[in-house]
């Protein structure tokens, strides 16, 4: 305990880095699987193409390769030179961002053909049936897999400590070699990440509450804090594949 | 009851019938739904189509909201080709800009009511005329208020859809056509999703408009009586094909088909 509280600013300094990774991170991966996610589910095989070719791609490569790539071989391509940080944001954003499409992509999908025939009665263009009808209606589907996602971004974040960013785990592997503690540099780490998971998990229940207050839905397993602290049922999450 | 400037009116002068199916063709894949239909309907007339399951009524509805294409032949809109538009040599299939337009004058209600579940009451009544006829937010709001007096439930306005009743989602879901001015209403089986003691509201509220306005109706329905009340003309279809047609005196006093007799009997034998 000893160890732990004396370096609690450090491991908290860490904590912060990956943090801040994870939310950057995972707001370029919205928006990409936003994007993207309805671009694959329009009719236009253009618009159809682009989708799959983003997911395809980059679901295939692994975010940690894309990282070193971004941060070694761009340098020596082109005049630029990501900084590491960013080179992780963007290796891990693009990385999530296509599994996100395509639960976007199956989140529109699902949206009752019923509710698609009441916006053309009501002659809605295209995009003002996107916006007001179908994304508000497939929301409530994506969060729990994005919960399940910005979860798998947080954990890959520990790549950066690969190319000397001070994120947790890098706290731990200096903390470790500086004092020889193994087991208490790296369970503070584990307690860390755990706590950060459970912040993350709890931001995403509270968001598929409102989400499905809005479609008139009551909460599964009752309301009340205690319930967001409940696991949501096995069935209901895509997983994050 | 509302006046005649709450809710429109018939079409503009145009002469000839307002909707014209000229030689319609339906296909599902090799299921043949409609097979070379004919009939037309004039402004300000109210349809019935009755006859058995499967007998393509639907399908009639459906293509003229434009939510199935047709596999041969041309239904006309106050003399504007729905399902096509006038292009170099002749009649070629319509593209959406051309859908848009000739839908605007038509609304349907759903059998299954179909509100949009991630809006109030309110804003299912207004979204459609704001975004698809650019008519302003307070207009709009005025005009849902009146249109949710008219059907009786001004007081649901800020409520959630999925709070209410079938019989008053179907309300609102009247309202919310209506206030996109259409000239043409569809109504298919409006009341064949609702709790028996919740039928009579919703035919109430249909047969106000009737009386209070020339709005043209086609209405699939199994209400005989409803039937009987509100239309001009009633179309008995079978296998795609009208087997009869007449006023609704003669089609429920007195069928001239036997086809037509067997279906009623089976109805009302149920009813
Ligand atoms: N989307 C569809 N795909 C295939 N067959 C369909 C479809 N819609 C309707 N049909 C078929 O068309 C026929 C007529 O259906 P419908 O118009 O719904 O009849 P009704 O409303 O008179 O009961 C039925 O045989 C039905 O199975
Ligand atoms: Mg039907």
């Amino acid at each position: 305990m000893e160890f732990f509280i004396d370096r609690f600013p450090l491991y908290l300094s860490g904590a912060g880095v990956t943090l801040t990774i994870t939310l950057i991170g995972a707001a370029l991966a919205f928006v990409l699987a936003m994007a993207v996610g309805v671009l694959g589910t329009m009719r236009n095989p253009v618009a159809r193409g682009v989708a799959t070719f983003y997911t395809e791609t980059f679901r295939g490569i692994a975010a940690l390769v894309l990282m070193y790539w971004m941060a070694f071989a761009i340098p020596q391509l082109t005049p630029y030179e990501f900084d590491p940080m960013f080179a992780a944001i963007l290796a891990l954003g693009l990385n999530i961002g296509a599994y996100g499409a395509e639960v976007v992509r199956g989140a529109v999908n699902a949206v009752p053909r019923a509710q698609i025939e009441a916006t053309i009665a009501l002659n809605m263009s295209w995009a003002r049936r996107t916006w007001s009808v179908v994304l508000p209606q497939a929301w409530a589907q994506m969060l729990p897999t994005f919960g399940n996602l910005v979860i798998e971004l947080m954990k890959a974040t520990a790549i950066v400590s690969l190319i000397g960013v001070t994120d947790l785990t890098r706290v731990a592997q200096e903390q470790r070699s500086a004092t020889g503690e193994t087991i208490l540099a790296f369970s503070s780490a584990l307690v860390m990440y755990f706590v950060i998971a459970q912040a993350l998990i709890l931001g995403v229940r509270l968001l598929e509450r409102r989400a499905n207050r809005r479609l008139g839905r009551a909460p599964e397993g009752g309301s009340g804090l205690l319930a967001l602290l409940r696991p949501p049922p096995v069935t209901a999450t895509g997983g994050g594949r | 009851m509302p006046q005649s400037d709450l809710l429109p009116g018939g079409a503009p002068g145009a002469g000839g019938p307002l909707i014209r199916f000229d030689g319609v063709v339906k296909r599902f894949g090799a299921n043949t739904v409609l097979d070379e239909l004919d009939f037309t309907v004039d402004a300000g007339e109210r349809v019935t189509l009755i006859g058995p399951s499967g007998s393509g009524k639907t399908t009639i509805l459906r293509l003229l909201m434009t939510l199935e294409k047709v596999t041969g032949g041309v239904i006309w809109v106050n003399g504007e080709p729905l399902s096509h538009m006038r292009g170099k040599g002749g009649l070629v299939r319509a593209g959406e800009k051309h859908q848009r337009e000739v839908r605007k004058r038509i609304g349907m209600v759903f059998q299954q009511f179909n509100l949009f579940p991630n809006m109030t009451v309110r804003q299912n009544v207004t979204e459609g005329p704001i975004h698809s006829l650019g008519v302003s937010r307070d207009e709009a709001n005025q005009r849902a208020e009146e249109l949710l007096d008219l059907v009786g439930l001004g007081e649901k306005i800020d409520a959630h859809p999925t709070r209410l009743s079938g019989g008053q989602q179907q309300r609102v879901a009247i309202a919310r056509a209506l206030a996109m001015r259409p000239e043409i209403l569809l109504l298919d089986e409006v009341t064949s999703a609702l709790d028996p003691e919740l039928v009579s509201g919703v035919l109430d509220v249909l047969r106000g408009i009737a009386e209070s306005t020339d709005i043209t109706m086609l209405c699939v329905t199994h209400e005989m009586h409803f039937a009987r009340d509100v239309s001009h003309r009633v179309l008995m279809f079978d296998q795609g094909k009208i087997v009869e047609e007449g006023p609704p005196e003669q089609i429920f006093g007195d069928p001239r088909e036997e086809r037509t007799r067997t279906f009623l009997h089976a109805v009302l034998d149920h009813g």
